[in-house]
């Protein structure tokens, strides 16, 4: 017990350590966040009439990201299988960072989750036993039950790994083990309830298809992944983190047979709505054409379209992939890319024609993009401390001091422009050891 | 050291009853209008869910929503729980060829419904429709607006809550905030509700509305004849949809539905299905009937039917 007490306050210590950068990051981040909740306050106060949202598009630009979102989560398996499973070992290193991740973006999920609903005070009602949970009739029941324990895991396994780590023990492989395959089917259980969330409801013909299941994980590994990689490059850059080639090559490479299907099941979608030509047509329609003069959507899935198939030639050809700018740019396209289709370009032609084929359409306002800008905030500010504890400890930076007390760090400053040649005498600072006893 | 260890916990004491005090604001702020005293705000916010209260219970909650309807409307405002009738199902009829488009049910409902008027909550939508293609969505015109109805060439679709046997929503909340009542009417706990929409997304007629802010009733146009499942008032962030006018259709001797009384053609027909005897049962065999959406089997008990 006491021990934990130790290593809790060692990581308070630690996260308010760093460089300028660091510092100013922070800061940004909690300004962002600040202004997300004044706007949350506004909604509060008012209701979600400050949105756009309206009886005939009743989910918009939250359960948008939400839906986004839990793909990236989704996508920390690809790390974890490759790692442990086939125990290949540079990927295994940076694996830890792919838990943290997921766990970041499930904070998102669920703080898109509880800005989206109109009382967030009666969360308590889905307790079971307390409240009321609809399961296994509600698929969005069984969606809180996957979140939170998918969430729990990640949590668990990534401190159990560097709460061992910094007290110098091995992480004992028989807990280990059986949690991180478990984690395997936890993660694709988050993305396939959240696509039956839409897939199960014949009153919405662009979501009740049988492919939404395997669209939605072909998006989220590649979404996931090109993230990863994005934070490994930043990673290995700013702080003192050292990640191998090999292991971001073998995730750009995952990418391209992930996108490759992703395009192929979307082709599919197409060929189908358009050849038949049926009534269901018009959500599809109104997507990629635009229906009866409404095309608000059309520019946005167009460039994604773009992205997404720019991405893939970018990672298919050997050359652009080895290429460290043409592998940022393509990360950049993907990741813009999904988020427009598996998120509002998902999420809004559900509604659009409604049941009652009326066409209301629908933009985000200023409240909910500052909000959700805010929770964007709050997921890196979250990511940013985890891996502020991570990274030193992986690195073997932040340890218990000699005393088992105190702690010791080496890492002062985190984050730091960081370059490969003098990377010894720049980074290395003179040795700090913080007496918790005092 | 030990001397310090309590100051420490006195400190953690404090903090953490101002905590729960601004806990109890935050929820204060969110869940009730305006300032009232916060017994009631503690008491709404472990309000149980409708089926879970003791008969005790729930006299007491009924006693104390009118109390507090009273006091805001300030009229004697009534809050029932008339339990469903045995024997009873009922079914609704509409005849398309008698409905000429003039809303007056919709406006109806509102005054017996007590929907928010600002924004403005319909409960029923009607759609005009081409006599050329029938039942086409796709040529629906939902803000129609001629001086005159019915306009040359049209026919008129008044769509609400069908009270399906197999209900979508129902199956899809996540809290159990709305079920079927054993007499076929859907019906939504306002105190349960969190609010997520998914019914909404799942009802395949358009039939729930969420108060995106809070509803604005004024107290004189405010029907204080109310039912707990029904039209009583409700607060922001919720769903509402039509009920068959729960408060007026379970009592003895019951009443019609507010948009039938008041159809000035007599298009809208109510009944017990279960009574062969009833007129819902006879247009039901005898005239020429559709169901809305039949393919995706939710089974409504809202009959159209063309009675010429
Ligand atoms: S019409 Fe809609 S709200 Fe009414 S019971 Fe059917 S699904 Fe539910
Ligand atoms: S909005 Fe209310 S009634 Fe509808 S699914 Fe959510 S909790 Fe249930």
């Amino acid at each position: 017990m006491k021990n934990i007490w130790y290593f809790f306050k060692g990581t308070v210590v630690l996260t308010s350590k760093g460089s300028k950068a660091y510092y100013c990051w922070v800061l940004f981040l909690l300004c962002l966040m600040a202004i997300g909740a004044m706007a949350y306050f506004r909604q509060l106060d008012e209701g979600l009439i400050v949105t756009a949202m309206r009886d005939q598009v009743s989910w918009g630009f939250y359960i948008s990201n939400f839906t986004f979102l839990v793909g990236v989560a989704a996508a920390a398996v690809l790390l974890v299988i490759p790692a442990y499973v086939y125990h290949w070992k540079p990927i295994k290193e940076i694996a830890v960072l792919g838990e943290l991740l997921a766990v970041s973006a499930i904070v998102m999920c669920l703080l898109f989750v509880t800005v989206d609903i109109g009382h967030p005070e009666r969360f308590w009602h889905l307790i079971p036993k307390i409240g009321l949970l609809n399961f296994p009739q509600s698929l969005l029941a069984w969606d809180v039950v996957v979140l939170n324990t998918y969430l729990a895991l990640n949590l668990t396994i990534a401190v159990y790994i560097l709460y061992n780590l910094y007290y110098k023990r091995q992480p004992n492989k028989n807990f280990t083990t059986p949690l991180l395959l478990f984690s395997i089917p936890s993660a694709i259980s988050i993305h396939t309830v959240t696509a039956f969330l839409y897939n199960g409801l014949g009153a919405r013909p662009f979501w009740n298809s049988s492919i939404l299941v395997p669209r939605f994980l072909a998006s989220a590994f590649c979404s996931g992944p090109a993230f990863m990689i994005l934070i490994f490059m930043l990673v290995r850059k700013y702080t003192k983190f050292k990640i191998e080639d090999k292991a971001i090559q073998k995730v750009a490479e995952l990418i391209a047979y992930a996108m490759f299907i992703n395009l192929l099941l979307l082709g599919a979608e197409l060929f189908k709505e358009y050849y038949t030509a049926s009534v269901h047509l018009a959500p599809v329609q109104y997507l990629f054409q635009g229906l009866h003069g409404h095309s608000a959507l059309v520019p946005w899935i167009w460039t994604a379209m773009l992205f997404n198939i720019t991405a893939f030639v970018l990672f298919l050809v050997p050359d652009t992939r080895r290429n460290n700018v043409t592998l940022v740019i393509g990360c950049i396209l993907v990741f813009v890319g999904v988020y427009i289709e598996k998120g509002m370009g998902l999420v809004i032609p559900g509604f659009i024609p409604d049941v009652l084929h009326e066409i209301y359409e629908y933009a985000p306002t200023g409240i909910e993009l500052l909000l959700s800008m805010g929770i964007w905030a709050t997921g890196l500010f979250v990511f940013t401390m985890l891996l502020r504890v991570a990274i030193p400890i992986l690195n073997g930076d932040f340890h218990v001091a000699d005393d088992g007390v105190g702690s010791y760090i080496g890492d002062q400053l985190f984050l730091i422009q960081h370059n490969s040649e003098d990377e010894k005498d720049s980074t290395d600072n003179p040795e700090f050891r913080h007496d918790s006893a005092e | 050291m030990s001397d310090v260890h309590k100051c420490d916990k006195h400190v953690l004491h404090k903090s953490r009853r101002k905590f729960l005090k601004g806990l109890a604001a935050g929820i204060g702020l969110i869940a009730l209008p305006g300032k009232d005293a916060s017994a009631s705000v503690w008491e709404d916010f472990f309000q149980k869910h409708f089926r879970e209260l003791s008969k005790d219970e729930l006299r007491k909650t009924l006693a104390r929503f009118e109390k507090q309807y009273s006091k805001q409307f300030g009229k004697q405002v009534t809050v029932k729980a008339t339990p469903p009738l045995a024997g009873v199902l009922y079914g609704y009829g509409l005849d398309l060829s008698r409905c000429i488009g003039c809303r007056r049910c919709v406006y109806g409902c509102v005054g017996e419904n007590n929907q928010s008027r600002d924004p403005q909550i319909h409960w029923i939508r009607v759609m005009q429709l081409d006599k050329e293609k029938g039942v086409d969505l796709a040529h629906a015109e939902h803000y129609y607006n001629p001086a005159q109805v019915p306009e040359k060439g049209h026919f008129y679709m008044p769509v609400q809550c069908q009270q399906c046997e197999k209900p979508p929503c129902v199956k899809v909340c996540p809290v159990q905030a709305t079920w079927k009542e054993n007499d076929g009417i859907v019906v939504v706990d306002y105190n349960w509700c969190i609010g997520c929409r998914y019914c909404m997304a799942a009802c395949p007629y358009g039939a729930r509305h969420f108060n995106w802010a809070k509803p604005a009733l004024p107290a004189k146009e405010m029907n204080p004849v109310t039912h707990y499942l029904g039209n009583r008032p409700r607060p922001k962030g919720v769903v509402e949809k039509c009920t068959f006018c729960i408060q007026r259709t379970r009592e003895q001797p019951g009443r019609y539905p507010a948009c039938e009384e008041i159809c000035p053609v007599g298009a809208r027909k109510f009944g017990n299905l279960l009574d062969p005897e009833s007129e819902i049962r006879y247009l039901i065999e005898n005239k020429r009937v559709f169901i809305f959406k039949e393919d995706l089997n939710t089974q409504p008990k809202f009959y159209y039917f063309y009675a010429t």
